[in-house]
């Protein structure tokens, strides 16, 4: 077993994961400006940006819902055994300085609560924003209906509760990152790309020649 | 179509309108009225000049007769109810019935001196220069039943002189804005007093004041929008179309300019979230962001319970505020005035249900005169501005009616001049041939008047955060049974939001803080 620096993010999926990023902070913030909870942007100011973000997050999410399964990398995100020990890790373990229960490797580029996290992230918060939110941004075609005005309480609420579960998400999800080798390790190894993952000889000599995943 | 082309609807649409208004406003007529021998006079009375109109124009005199302008009469064809001012009650005068030959000033006619009646069907009675008079000369003086002066009269101490009616005859042409004004600008006594959005700052107003009617913008006179067919108007308080869904008017015509769609059609935004609004919400609403913005003070409190006021010397009170308005008036109580007032918002369907007066009223509560009909489940009703009129008016605490006021006339029961209820109430009550116990009580009431003149410009419209705020100074912070984002929340998601938010930060700092002292590094790597 060798150690190596390996490009464990390709670029599509650095450039996915931080225009993500920047627009879901956008829309939490123009979101809870909507909401009323803040009042640092103009009403108008705040819808005219979250209708802006949101159409392009739901554009960077059809691309990267293709992405994702032409390259196969959705399999990282299937359920994976050992989930209670990763979460005893991180409630106590990590305290009182015990290893880390998973070994990330290229064909498991995440821990089992991880996967479990992003799952949740991709299958419930994030069609629940989008579900609402198309529904919410269109509200003007379905209007005419007796239901409306009811189901309109019921999108925002709706809206607004995914809207909460995608903040805790994001407050949780940043905290983790610091966990790391190094408070910044994980910021770093998903700006450059570039990570040490444990390989086999016979893995690194067929990395080594085909240069189907970069190495350093 | 507005997304791809949007130079049409940015430039050529203002352009073809800013050539074509002007025109709509001041057609040119291919008759020249100063030129016809019959109008040089000289003429002693009005209805000799309409005698002389109705030679050449031969059925307007039976349309006259049809319009609301001359009938006083209208039935609400929602509601059933017959209509009109001999019936209908307010919150400022009263009734006319018993005070005709003051409040038959503003009838489209002469001579009409029995309220009681519908006017007689004379052709010659019929006011033609009230409504052409171009001269601006013709004037119905207040007091004589739609005539004007005839002789020289001593009024306020000043010898005022009669009108030219020869003059007045030779210079007709299409309403302007004055002419309309005469009466409307001026309804409950006085200017701006009424409405709210009338008054004789739209003779010439600049485009701050009225985007439409602005001298040196589209300079529209009131029937440019109020089309006329056959001398009957369109738009109407009594039955208010709430929202056009027949939209632009060209090519398929309605004949009733009366509504803002009419022109703008129902998408007239750039923005389409703005035109997501047109459905719901009036116009109006947005564009007219305050009302009496032209320098004139509207009414919005008349108190008549404390009308007739005395000093020690027997002498009749009457006192003015800083800005020269009556604040009370023993002839009619006391008054409060605004001036770029906030509307009021309430749900409206165009449907609104008036009290006329013998109408059974509830004086348990504050007394509705009109009260609009609509909500926000209705898809036929939209938000629309009011003026609300506060008012505190006598009405019959045993029979539980209104009652008739006989306020006018040089007779020993007029209550301006002998300040006495008991016998005004009972003189306009045996004219109306009305019942009455006997009794005065005063009702306090409200009365909306729903807000569409004085358009303001564009940028002047309300912004988005105006309703859409939690502020309690929110526009529609009132306004029930609908949510809407950044007014509207719901307790529990909010606290149950805020605490997982919280709870979160709270658990990764206090994570983080035992990470630190317990001051190991992992061994993961
Ligand atoms: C994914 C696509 C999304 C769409 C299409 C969308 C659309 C909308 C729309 C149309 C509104 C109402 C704005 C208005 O009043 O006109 C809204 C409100 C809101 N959005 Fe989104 N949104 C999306 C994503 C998000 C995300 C990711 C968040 C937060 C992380 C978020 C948080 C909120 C919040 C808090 C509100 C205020 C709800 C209320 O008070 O009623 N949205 N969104």
């Amino acid at each position: 077993m060798i150690k190596r620096d390996v490009m464990i993010y390709t670029r599509y999926e650095r450039f996915w994961h931080w225009s993500q990023a920047v627009l879901i902070f956008t829309l939490f913030f123009t979101g809870l400006g909507i909401h009323g909870t803040h009042s640092l942007l103009k009403f108008g100011q705040a819808v005219t940006i979250h209708t802006t973000a949101a159409y392009a997050l739901m554009a960077l999410w059809v691309f990267t819902t293709f992405w994702n399964f032409t390259t196969g990398q959705w399999r990282q995100y299937l359920f994976k055994k050992g989930i209670i020990k990763v979460i005893r890790f991180y409630a106590w373990g990590i305290l009182v300085g015990e290893p880390h229960p998973y070994k990330k490797s290229l064909q498991r580029k995440q821990n089992a609560l991880q996967s479990l996290a992003y799952m949740t992230f991709m299958v419930i918060i994030g069609p629940a924003l989008w579900v609402t939110g198309i529904a919410y941004l269109f509200y003007n075609e379905w209007a005419g209906a007796p239901w409306s005005g009811d189901a309109l309480w019921g999108v925002a609420v709706l809206h607004t509760l995914a809207a909460f579960a995608m903040g805790t998400f994001v407050i949780i999800h940043i905290y983790m990152t610091t966990t790391g080798k190094t408070p910044l390790h994980y910021v770093r190894t998903m700006i450059t790309g570039y990570d040490k993952v444990e390989l086999s000889e016979v893995e690194e000599a067929y990395l080594a020649e085909t240069k189907s995943v970069e190495m350093r | 179509m507005r997304r791809f082309f949007p130079l049409v609807g940015r430039w050529l649409l203002p352009l073809a309108l800013a050539i074509w208004l002007p025109g709509l406003a001041q057609a040119s007529s291919t008759a020249d009225h100063s030129k016809f021998e019959s109008l040089k006079g000289p003429f002693t009375s009005a209805p000799e000049v309409t005698k002389a109109c109705l030679a050449c124009h031969t059925e307007a005199s039976h349309q006259v007769m049809k319009s609301i302008h001359w009938t006083w009469d209208f039935t609400n064809p929602d509601t059933g109810k017959r209509l009109g001012k001999p019936r209908t009650m307010n919150s400022f005068c009263g009734s006319p019935l018993s005070n005709e030959p003051r409040c038959t000033s503003c009838h489209a006619g002469y001579g009409w001196t029995d309220a009681r009646q519908q006017p007689e069907p004379v052709q010659e009675n019929v006011d033609c220069l009230v409504c052409h008079d171009r001269s601006g000369g013709y004037k119905k003086v207040a007091t004589d039943a739609g005539h004007p002066l005839y002789e020289p009269r001593m009024m306020g101490g000043k010898s005022v002189m009669p009108p030219d009616l020869a003059k007045a005859a030779q210079s007709v042409a299409d309403p302007g804005r004055d002419n309309c004004g005469a009466c409307h600008f001026n309804g409950g006594g006085g200017d701006g007093v009424k409405h709210g959005d009338l008054d004789t700052s739209l003779v010439k107003p600049s485009r701050k004041l009225d985007v439409h009617m602005a001298a040196d913008g589209a300079n529209m006179t009131c029937a440019t929008c109020h089309t006329f067919n056959d001398h009957i108007p369109s738009g109407s308080r009594y039955d208010t179309t709430a929202k056009d869904p027949h939209g632009l008017d060209l090519p398929k015509d309605d004949h009733n300019r009366a509504t803002c769609e009419s022109c703008h059609g129902d998408t007239p935004h750039q923005q389409a979230k703005l035109n997501d609004h047109t459905d719901r919400v009036a116009c109006q609403t947005c564009h007219i962001p305050e009302f009496a913005r032209g320098g004139v003070a509207t009414k919005t409190l008349w108190d008549w319970s404390t009308a007739g006021r005395k000093d020690a010397d027997g002498k009749a009170v009457f006192i003015k505020d800083d800005h020269g308005h009556l604040s009370y008036s023993a002839e009619k109580g006391d008054f409060q005035y605004g001036e770029n007032v906030r509307p009021a918002y309430y749900w409206y369907n165009g449907v609104t249900e008036q009290v006329n007066i013998g109408d059974k009223i509830d004086d348990s509560t504050i007394l509705r005169l009109n009260t609009l009909h609509g909500d926000a489940k209705d898809p036929k009703a939209r938000i629309w501005p009011f003026k609300e009129m506060r008012g505190k008016q006598p009405y019959d605490p045993e029979l539980k009616t209104l009652v008739v006021n006989h306020v006018f006339g040089q007779d020993d029961s007029a209550f301006w001049g002998n300040y006495d209820y008991a016998k005004s109430i009972k003189f306009g009550m045996d004219y109306a041939g009305l019942p009455w116990s006997g009794k005065v009580g005063f009702i306090e009431t409200r009365m909306t008047w729903p807000i569409t003149h004085m358009v303001a410009p564009k940028e002047d419209a309300l912004k988005c955060g105006q309703c859409h705020t939690r502020g309690e100074d929110g526009r529609l912070a009132q306004l029930p049974g609908f949510y809407m984002p950044g007014r509207d929340s719901i307790r529990w998601l909010d606290i149950l939001g805020y605490l997982a938010l919280g709870g979160a930060l709270a658990g990764v700092l206090l994570h983080g803080l035992a990470r630190i002292v317990m001051n190991r590094k992992t061994r993961h790597d």
